[in-house]
């Protein structure tokens, strides 16, 4: 006897929800393909030709039925939509309190650290009870990390950050595929995803090669890159102070303000001509290619984690800024 | 019809007759032999695809050799047989006799379309055998454009070349339906199958361009670092996938309104009664072309797009899915108390009804933006869009074929075969996709060469399906050809159908009608009296 799956395990928080719109969606499409189908035959039937000749019954059409079938189709359809779109807001939006986990995606591998620093490479080791939010980019091409229990799937994408959250529910060890095409080795860009008792997570944490955390390498980076000399207070300062940003807007030069979020942080490192913090001159250089993706999710998670004693977000120091 | 009688197959002999023809109904010829060709070239493609799928190891052939399989495979189906399919075929051929008239109002600018489509495939044939391209049919960026060594300009060219093809057969197509119909032909009195392709062009010229202009960005940007998509450039990958859409969402479209418009005229041809709804069914046509152009955002759930326009896309893909319900259920309305025929093209259209169908309501799982998050880039959304493109366009092609093959050719197919391979297309078919549904809810991602072992059951059911659906798709190939030299002559009017097609010899002469016909009755008028005790009654001819 072959095995035949015909459903995948449910172990996350939102495999039950998605499911429940799919058990919906089997049972309304079911019934009315059934329907349609029966019909068909029973009319093809009862209907059949009988006399080489025969001509069908003169019926034009009827306006109620018409109506009829276009209206129910339309609440119908238009529940769906609306079941499905709550469903999808919830699964975009993120709990307060998530933990953060970096993923890079390249061909044809997952990349993958942890806030304390552990890294793994096409395997994702998570707490279960606990929401798990994705950070991810890409450093080549289109992928799409998709983990089919949890029936979550978002694109990573080259040059921004794409989110996702899932709460896992069940220990076990769960595929994690590539799902969006990304060239030769595609269906080889895949591993599993291990959801973990909190306590065993913990002892797989401290297990771990005592590696620098994203915030302690993204420290080091800092000071490597020479970001240092022109983003902290002093003589020197020629860039905004990166301090309590995070979170926060800035004043744009030529009016406007722009939110400092992941996205924002990325531009501003690989493309700092884009957006200019009011009162600053255009002279940073690009970072496209000199860092990793990442070095750039390293050097963001330190940016966050600045707390210090500057005024208000993203002013300018009190240096005096030349011309 | 006497054997020496001159029609537009013996008028005129040798290569330069059917090279340089003007005749909308040789032209016609030249594309069905062409889309033949490639139908088998990309069902090549195919077989090769599930050949691998057969074990879960990529043992058959490498990664990179499968990639361009099932690129290939899209490629040539979509642009080479889909597109051109019905319209270039059927279309051609039908079109002018339908609403009586002597040809399209452009037959030099309809000869060029073909040798346009030529040269495009022939890019692609070069793209093919010079190595292939792996980019998948879609060329998503940056892949295309920054990382695939293989031949990707050849293909884009080949892609947009053929592109001003569909143009062209679409700019005639209209300009001849709203020029050159016989007097007394109202719009409402045109066969359904002229307004599914009026529908269709008004696509084809909107559409068209896009991806045109799309597929040349990917090549000057493969050429010269133009920095439009490749994120490394300052491009944006995700704004190739907006106008790719744009395009290839109204695609599909163009691919499925041609087969509505055969499936309304062999329904009522096979039952011999009036089409339910006429005007529902014409307004359904027109307004799917227009939904068609709002819902490219339901291919990019997942792309990070605003979750707001993920709403709207959402709502809006819903939406589309009601025309088509409405087309359904006026096909299903038409077969109550008609005079139901069991003949081959009837066979194809109660298939077409049911597969499209399933095709139409697993959409409706796709446009479910929470459902859409599990299943989008699986081997779910494999599975509907072949139940719509083959279950639907190419069930309908063939039902289409066979219907107007007396027409055609003046020849009868063999009956017998017909519904044969009409019933092992049905089983063959169903047997390969469905299976798909199943394997891609378990989370199988497409376009995956090597896959975990605990989903070989579903592919090995799908591969042994695929075999039988070619086996059903080689047998017509078969009696056609045989048809030609050997079939019964056909009458002018084999199926007792109503239609100006069936009032001129089969096969026509050159110039379709001898008198400029007029036209004093709606389309399907095949009962006289509203509410009729015909049924059952012999046709008073």
């Amino acid at each position: 006897m072959p095995n035949l799956p015909l459903f995948p395990e449910q172990a996350s928080v939102q495999a039950g929800q998605v499911d429940a719109i799919y058990f919906f969606m089997v049972a309304v499409c079911g019934f009315f393909g059934l329907l349609i189908a029966s019909l068909i035959v029973i009319f093809a039937v009862k209907f059949r030709r009988r006399h080489p000749d025969e001509v069908g019954a003169a019926i034009h059409g009827s306006l109620a039925l018409e109506l009829m079938w276009t209206i129910i189709p339309f609440f119908i359809a238009m529940g769906m939509f609306a079941w499905g779109a709550k469903v999808f807001f919830d699964l975009y939006r993120v709990p307060a309190g998530a933990m953060e986990i970096f993923v890079v995606g390249k061909q044809w591998m997952w990349k993958v650290q942890h806030a304390s620093g552990q890294r793994e490479i096409n395997e994702l080791h998570v707490p279960i009870g606990r929401p798990v939010k994705l950070i991810m980019g890409s450093e080549d091409v289109l992928h799409s990390y998709y983990i089919p229990a949890f029936r979550v799937k978002a694109d990573v994408i080259p040059g921004r950050y794409n989110t996702m959250w899932f709460q896992a529910t069940k220990p076990g060890r769960y595929h994690l595929f590539c799902a969006e095409y990304c060239g030769t080795k595609h269906s080889g860009m895949i591993g599993s995803v291990i959801a973990m008792d909190p306590a065993d997570y913990q002892v797989w944490l401290d297990g771990g090669k005592a590696e620098d955390s994203p915030v302690a390498a993204g420290e080091k980076l800092f000071q490597a890159q020479g970001c240092a000399s022109c983003h902290t207070a002093g003589p020197t300062q020629r860039g905004p102070s990166l301090a309590n940003i995070f979170g926060h807007e800035v004043k744009l030069q030529g009016g406007g303000t722009a939110l400092v979020d992941d996205a924002y942080l990325r531009e501003s490192i690989v493309q700092p001509q884009a957006k200019i913090v009011d009162g600053f001159l255009p002279i940073m250089p690009t970072f496209q290619g000199m860092v990793t993706e990442e070095q750039l999710l390293q050097l963001i998670a330190y940016i966050k984690s600045l707390k210090g004693p500057a005024g208000p977000a993203g002013s300018p120091s009190p240096a005096p800024q030349q011309k | 019809m006497e054997a020496t009688s001159l029609t537009y197959l013996n008028n005129g002999h040798g290569a330069a007759s059917w090279l340089l023809t003007r005749d909308h109904k040789r032209i016609a010829l030249l594309y069905l032999i062409s889309i033949t060709a490639f139908f088998v070239i990309g069902g090549f493609f195919a077989m090769m695809v599930r050949l691998e799928l057969l074990t879960p190891a990529g043992d058959l052939m490498s990664s990179e050799t499968y990639n361009k399989m099932f690129t290939m495979h899209g490629v040539v189906m979509v642009f080479f047989f889909l597109i051109p399919s019905i319209p270039a075929t059927l279309g051609n051929f039908l079109i002018p006799i339908m609403i009586g008239t002597k040809d399209l109002a452009f037959p030099r600018i309809n000869l060029l379309s073909w040798y346009i489509y030529i040269l495009g495939g022939a890019f692609t044939l070069v793209s093919a055998l010079s190595g292939g391209v792996d980019t998948g049919w879609t060329f998503y960026t940056p892949y295309s454009t920054a990382a695939a060594n293989s031949h990707v300009m050849t293909a884009a060219l080949g892609v947009f070349i053929t592109g001003f093809s569909s143009i062209l057969t679409g700019l005639n197509f209209i300009v001849t339906i709203h020029r050159m119909r016989a007097p007394g032909m109202t719009w409402f009195r045109l066969p359904l199958f002229v307004w599914a392709h009026y529908a269709t062009s008004l696509i084809m010229i909107l559409g068209t361009p896009v991806i045109a202009i799309t597929v040349l960005m990917v090549a000057a940007e493969r050429a010269l670092h133009l920095g439009i998509f490749d994120p490394a450039l300052g491009g944006d990958p995700v704004l190739f996938q907006h106008l790719f859409w744009f395009y290839s969402h109204p695609a599909v479209y163009i691919m499925i309104l041609p087969a509505m418009g055969v499936i309304s005229e062999l329904v009522t041809a096979m039952t011999r009664k009036r089409i339910f709804g006429y005007e529902f069914i014409a307004a359904s046509s027109l307004l799917i072309a227009v939904f068609g152009f709002l819902v490219w955002g339901h291919h990019m759930f997942v792309s990070g797009q605003s979750t707001y326009a993920g709403f709207i896309f959402s709502a809006l893909s819903f939406l589309v899915a009601i025309p088509s319900a409405i087309k359904v259920f006026n096909w299903m309305a038409t077969l109550y108390k008609g005079s139901v025929s069991w003949d081959a093209p009837m066979l194809y259209t109660l298939g077409f009804i049911g597969l499209f169908t399933i095709g139409g309501l697993t959409g409706l799982f796709c446009a479910s933006l929470g459902l859409d998050l599990h299943i989008t880039d699986t081997y779910f959304i494999v599975a509907h869009f072949h139940y719509i493109m083959v279950g639907g366009s190419i069930m309908a092609y063939m039902g289409g074929l066979h219907f107007w093959w007396p027409k055609i050719t003046g020849k009868l197919y063999p009956e017998w075969w017909a519904r044969v391979s009409a019933a092992l297309v049905f089983v063959g078919f169903n047997l390969t996709f469905f299976p798909q549904f199943i394997v891609g809810y378990l989370g199988m991602p497409r376009r995956y060469h090597a896959y975990p072992p605990e989903f070989q059951v579903w592919n090995v059911l799908s591969s042994a399906g695929a075999s039988i659906l070619g086996v059903g798709y080689l047998i017509p190939m078969f009696y056609f050809a045989w048809s030609m030299r050997y079939g019964k002559d056909a009458p002018a009017n084999p199926w007792k159908a109503k239609g100006l097609e069936w009032e001129i010899e089969s096969p026509p002469i050159t110039e379709n009608f001898l008198t400029q016909p007029i036209v004093t009755e709606e389309a399907y008028a095949y009962a006289a009296k509203e509410h009729g005790p015909d049924h059952g009654k012999p046709v008073t001819a």
